[in-house]
């Protein structure tokens, strides 16, 4: 990009470009039925910030897997909530997946969707030493809706979301991978994007206007 | 870097497979959750590189894989004090008031391999109750029965659990209650006496006894919500007046019929007594 382009110019070109990228791609955004989202290691803060700016309307349920130690009790998702204009919660075994609604896998048990679009809490084995696993979470929501699933990933310390991203664009989900270059721990991001590709892979500021066109892009009624 | 498989069984042919199972074997998980079923019997099929015409064939055929394909499809993961602030909370609230019973008799469901059963053994020999209880640990499973009846195992795991053995807020060690030798630890004899393992279905099984505890933790949530709703009805038919139910940190009594019939006694920890 010249020097002598502004911010605001790259921004808006930046903007142009996403319109247009989704237009491609509008079809399978606007049909999703679920957005899930993954991090590790130096997340958190962007999973909070992406949380806490979704509209009132934004009409898909929100999964978000993040790894933390169980030993630790973390509130992420009551801070959250109070914050945020959607009703965000620790999953409960089988609550009924809801647009409006953001689920946190809870600590220490893996999170999966049921046919009846209800969520089941199982404490099998860690899978890549994590427990929430999102491989785990990103393939059982697959199995249930198919290719109207849009999935992000974002940083992270080990190779736990590279099969859920790559599962879930073999079922020709949409997928979103954060740049490993804003990432603040980037093995995660490049572990996916090692595996398949992606079919965006974007910058955080990116990110935050992908969540924002979803909100006008997705079928409400669908 | 291996490929990703989509697929492997679709939701159709879990229901194929719970059928076949319930008309060969009599064995009923129509109640199960279809994902962790279809994730499981997934992993059973790439393991083996089964297909699924294999599969079926297999259990019709081979009488041993049954056992084999009923460990690797339900979840048998445990740990001794799993959840640390629940086994305090059984403590501090709970055995106070069993220790007013005569008879103290303890049904552990879904006991796995035997450690949530140890833990409770351990919690009653503290506070002086563990000659006056009985401990019944059932699952349907006959493997981890057996080795829940060995009481052996890896040292390694129990340096972990002694974690959580301390996290309870327990005094001592856990070290008191096991022997070690090499790399295996043997649970102590002393602990042992008053403890029996075996065989139960909570989908087909009825009462056998009755009890002042029934510690039912991380089996429900592979329950759909009409067979976890019977079974709460068979734990609460199986207590006496006043017995305690403790289920798993997120298996909380939410149908509103049932929970009438017991008072809260830990919100957190999910504990509760039955009325009168
Ligand atoms: C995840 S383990 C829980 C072990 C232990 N209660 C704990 O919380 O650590 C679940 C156990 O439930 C058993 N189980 C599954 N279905 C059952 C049934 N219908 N009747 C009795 N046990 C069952 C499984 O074999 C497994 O050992």
């Amino acid at each position: 990009m010249p020097r002598s382009l502004g911010l605001l110019t790259e921004w808006k070109i930046f903007i142009k470009k996403l319109a247009d990228l989704t237009r491609h791609n509008n079809e399978r955004v606007r049909k999703a039925k679920v957005v899930l989202i993954g991090c590790s290691a130096g997340g958190f803060t962007l999973v909070y910030d992406i949380v806490s700016k979704l509209p009132r309307n934004f009409p898909l349920p929100v999964i978000v897997v993040i790894h933390r130690s169980r030993k630790h009790k973390s509130s992420i998702e009551e801070i959250l909530n109070s914050k945020s204009k959607l009703m965000v919660k620790v999953a409960a075994d089988k609550d009924q997946l809801k647009r409006g609604n953001v689920y946190f896998a809870p600590s220490d048990y893996h999170l999966l969707l049921e046919p009846d679009e209800s969520l089941t809490l199982d404490c099998s084995e860690p899978i890549l030493y994590s427990r929430p696993s999102i491989d785990v979470t990103f393939q059982s929501v697959a199995d249930v809706y198919h290719d109207n699933v849009i999935a992000i990933l974002l940083s992270g310390a080990n190779a736990d979301g590279a099969d859920g991203i790559c599962y879930i664009h073999e079922k020709k989900g949409f997928t979103v991978v954060q740049h490993p270059d804003s990432a603040e721990v980037r093995t995660m991001p490049e572990a996916a994007i090692n595996k398949c590709s992606a079919d965006l892979i974007l910058s955080n500021l990116e990110i935050f206007s992908f969540m924002e066109t979803l909100a006008t892009t997705v079928n409400h009624n669908a | 870097m291996k490929d990703t498989v989509v697929d492997v069984i679709s939701f159709e042919q879990v229901e194929e497979i719970i059928e076949w199972v319930n008309k060969i074997h009599g064995f009923d998980f129509s109640g199960y959750s279809r994902a962790s079923l279809k994730r499981r019997i997934t992993r059973i099929m790439q393991l083996q590189q089964l297909s699924m015409y294999e599969l079926k064939s297999m259990l019709v055929n081979n009488p041993s894989f049954f056992e084999e394909f009923l460990i690797e499809v339900t979840v048998n993961v445990t740990e001794m004090f799993r959840d640390p602030t629940f086994f305090k909370a059984v403590r501090e609230k709970v055995l106070p008031y069993l220790s007013s019973f005569q008879r103290i008799k303890v049904w552990n469901a879904g006991c796995s391999t035997g450690e949530e059963l140890y833990s409770f053994a351990i919690l009653l020999d503290q506070e002086n109750l563990y000659n006056r209880a009985f401990l019944y640990g059932t699952d349907i499973n006959r493997n981890v029965l057996n080795t829940a009846k060995k009481g052996i195992y890896n040292l390694k795991l129990m340096k972990q659990y002694s974690e959580n053995y301390m996290l309870s807020g327990a005094a001592g060690s856990l070290s008191d209650y096991y022997v070690a030798k090499y790399d295996a630890a043997t649970i102590v004899n002393n602990l042992r006496k008053n403890i029996l393992f075996s065989v139960h279905n909570l989908v087909s099984d009825g009462v056998f006894n009755e009890f002042q505890l029934i510690s039912c933790r991380n089996v429900m949530i592979y329950f759909d919500v009409e067979l976890q709703n019977k079974v709460i009805n068979l734990f609460y038919e199986s207590l006496c007046p006043l017995g305690f139910l403790c289920l798993g940190s997120k298996e909380s009594l939410r149908n509103a019929e049932l929970a009438k019939k017991f008072r809260v006694i830990d919100r957190v920890e999910n504990i509760y007594q039955k009325i009168g």
